[in-house]
């Protein structure tokens, strides 16, 4: 089996896998006062230092969360609900046009339900932000501007965003910023302290560790309205019973990815241009898609024309190679990726298009056996796609 | 050999499926992706379109242990089955979408991308027996479908397999509870799968609006009006709200639209007795056995079947009928049969009282 689909979910380190079932094997609740209580609450307590000290960023500024989704919804719904709180002129509410769902629909969600108004920020037909649309967009009102969101790295085309800069910007006017690096950060430098960015999501299951468990790193001055109510867990900003076999197993997948980091991204990068160039010489008329340089190492995201990216997922799943026609989040059914649309890309060209993605699993022999299925799978897509088109 | 199995997520694509894969072919399932914003939970008696519908047919598919897939097709399937079938109401007729779904959809653009991507055929959970490119109609009478896939031409008939037209819809059930397919006991779908409610002429009049017109008897008396004459099918007798009462006291029926008109002409029951069809773009499954020849022929989706003469012609087909039916519609296909064997078929263009100068029925 050629595995390329990694940004969708990467397999867990074997180290986590032993750690999680030593801590699922432990009885105690972190909440609860006596021995076992103390017991988890001190591995809960380890293992958020050891995630704030791989993201740099304070364990104070740790929020365990269920995972991307989770940590998505409470930045862009508990920030813009506090912004708005302290000052009703906040309503605006900036966000790239290529992000995750997670926070699109938050703050669709917002738009529809809380009075706010959802301001898409363009990007450049890399999927970039630029500084000077940000500022601009800003600019307009800056006072009615409740906070700014944009991913890290995108999920499908694997841009990777100015943050440091776009931070700036926003700061300029004492905007906060949350940026959804789930992507990002098991193979980018990614430092919460040094970024400047005021909420940040990351998430395991895309760097070696388990599903259902995640993070929002939130800056201690950051007014944040929380989402779930109940026994006041995680500084009062996420109740619910901590996962304590999830923690431990994030923040083990969190070190080790941080550790293995550099001699990865140099393996992910050469199989990545082997591939690239491989694609390119058996395809003519193959699109690469996303930032040439900035792009994250193990993303590859191709548009072949004339062809359906449905026909291509299933004919290379045959042969034992699973991709992705996009983001796989819709419900089984393929709709053209706004990604792409954001970028200027045709509703065509959107349709046909495939997401490979390489991970701390990956090998040359996987990037041989899609140069040896490619060619001919995407002749035979090509006469589908001119068949039922 | 290499097959697609579509999978609607009801019981009869799963059986056939099942048997597709008990047969040793190498089966992949396919869920038909048909609505743009599809409902997340099934309502009433639609059958295919909700997501919780292509979550059935992907358990199928587990069970099955085979590939699956969910293929969009909503935009063809709007421009060739939805719109049509709007258009075909707005022209007066009365269009058959299930039919139209397997002629352009199923067996034309799903199957031309199957054969492209290196399939043999398409397997459906039609009711109908397909051997040796002979069409049949199923053993179990009630649930035959052979009538909507009588459209299909011998090519796409040579690309198709049903394999459940052996077996009664009880049968199919008790296989699929045996196999452990949880569909089961899903209820049989009805309704026409893109209208939700099931109003049809709601939906017709959300779309083409309402058009306020007369409602005339056979010399163009008014006798009252309507609210868009694409609203009524011929043989119709309900929602005429007709405030005078005819002659004779009898009920009256629709016996014809006239779209460029907005006219609806009703009369009685005798007016709507017909025995004269013409059939237009006939699709022939075997060849015609001559130019003029005795057959059946069946008139709607469910029942209207008669013995009829069918004459040949260059441009299309003439049925008379030996004895005369009521309520034939245009824009339904007529179906020709050798007994259970499927002969070809026509769209109803038009449908009279031979001997008669003034067409009753149906009007293309």
């Amino acid at each position: 089996m050629t595995y390329l689909d990694h940004a969708a979910t990467t397999p867990m380190f074997p180290e986590v896998v032993a750690a999680m079932a030593a801590a699922m094997a432990r009885v105690g609740n972190p909440s609860s006062l006596h021995t076992s209580g103390r017991a988890a609450r001190r591995v809960v307590e380890e293992s958020r230092e050891q995630v704030a000290a791989a993201l740099e960023a304070r364990p104070s500024e740790v929020i365990f969360t269920s995972g991307g989704t989770e940590s998505d919804n409470l930045a862009i719904k508990g920030i813009y609900l506090a912004r708005r709180a302290a000052d009703a002129r906040r309503r605006r509410v900036l966000v790239s046009a290529v992000e995750h769902h997670a926070v699109l629909d938050s703050a669709e969600w917002l738009a529809a339900h809380e009075g706010a108004e959802l301001v898409p920020i363009p990007v450049d037909r890399y999927g970039q932000v630029r500084p000077e649309t940000l500022r601009e967009l800003i600019e307009l009102d800056p006072d009615s501007v409740a906070l700014v969101s944009v991913m890290w790295a995108n999920n499908e085309v694997g841009t990777v965003q100015p943050i440091a800069e776009l931070v700036a910007v926003a700061h300029l006017h004492d905007i906060p910023f949350h940026s959804d690096a789930v992507q990002a950060a098991g193979v980018l430098p990614v430092s919460f302290a040094r970024s400047g960015v005021d909420a940040m999501t990351v998430t395991a299951h895309k760097l070696g560790g388990p599903f259902g468990a995640g993070a929002l790193l939130l800056g201690r001055g950051v007014p944040c309205t929380p989402v779930l109510h109940g026994g006041g867990q995680e500084r009062d900003v996420r109740s619910g019973t901590i996962d304590t076999p999830g923690v431990v197993g994030f923040a083990a997948a969190v070190q080790a990815a941080v550790a293995r980091r550099d001699e990865l991204v140099g393996e992910l990068r050469r199989l990545r241009d082997l591939l690239i160039e491989g694609v390119r010489e058996r395809v003519p008329g193959v699109v690469v898609n996303g930032h040439p340089e900035q792009r994250l190492p193990g993303n590859v995201h191709l548009s072949f024309p004339g062809c359906e990216g449905d026909s291509l997922l299933m004919l290379l799943d045959a042969k034992g190679i699973e991709c992705s026609t996009g983001s796989a989040c819709t419900a089984g059914v393929s709709q053209p990726s706004h990604v792409l649309l954001a970028m200027g890309a045709d509703q065509r060209r959107a349709r046909g298009s495939l997401r490979l993605s390489l991970g701390h699993t990956t090998t040359e022999a996987d990037v041989t056996a899609v140069l040896d299925a490619i060619g001919p799978v995407v002749d035979r897509a090509r006469r589908a796609g001119l068949a039922s088109g | 050999m290499k097959v697609l199995a579509a999978m609607s997520g009801g019981v009869d694509s799963a059986v056939a499926a099942a048997r597709a894969v008990t047969a040793g072919w190498d089966v992949t399932g396919v869920h038909l992706a048909l609505s743009r914003q599809p409902a997340t939970l099934r309502s009433g008696a639609r059958g295919c379109c909700s997501v919780e519908d292509a979550s059935d047919a992907r358990r199928a598919a587990d069970v099955l242990g085979i590939p699956f897939y969910v293929w969009d097709f909503s935009e063809r399937f709007q421009a060739d089955v939805v719109d049509d079938f709007v258009s075909e109401y707005e022209a007066g007729r009365t269009p058959n979408p299930c039919l139209r779904c397997n002629e352009k959809i199923k067996f034309s653009a799903l199957l031309d991308r199957a054969l492209a991507l290196g399939f043999d055929a398409v397997v459906t959970g039609h009711h109908a027996r397909l051997s040796e490119g002979v069409l049949s109609r199923s053993v179990d009478q009630a649930k035959d479908q052979s009538y909507v896939l009588a459209v299909l031409t011998p090519e796409q008939l040579r690309h198709a397999i049903f394999p459940l037209g052996d077996s009664t819809k009880d049968q199919v059930r008790a296989e699929a509870a045996a196999r452990g397919l949880a569909v089961a006991d899903k209820p049989d779908s009805h309704d026409i799968c893109f209208i939700a409610d099931g109003d049809t002429q709601g939906f017709l009049r959300q779309r083409l609006g309402s058009r306020t017109g007369d409602i005339v008897d056979a010399d163009g008396t008014v006798l009252g009006s309507h609210d868009g004459a694409f609203g009524f099918t011929v043989g119709q007798r309900r929602g005429l709200n007709l405030t005078r009462p005819a002659a004779s006291g009898q009920p009256r029926y629709v016996l014809s639209i006239q779209p460029v008109s907005n006219t609806v002409v009703v009369g009685s029951k005798a007016d709507l007795q017909v025995d004269l069809i013409e059939g237009a773009r006939p699709v022939w499954s075997q060849p015609a056995p001559a130019d003029r020849f005795d057959c059946s022929v069946q008139l709607r989706a469910h029942g209207m079947v008669s013995a009829a003469t069918v004459t040949v012609g260059d441009e299309g087909i003439q049925a008379r009928l030996h004895q005369p039916q009521a309520g034939v519609a245009a824009g339904q296909a007529l179906v020709l049969y050798d007994g259970d064997r499927v002969l070809g078929s026509a769209t109803i263009v038009a449908a009279s009282q031979a001997g008669s100068a003034a067409a009753a029925g149906a009007h293309g």
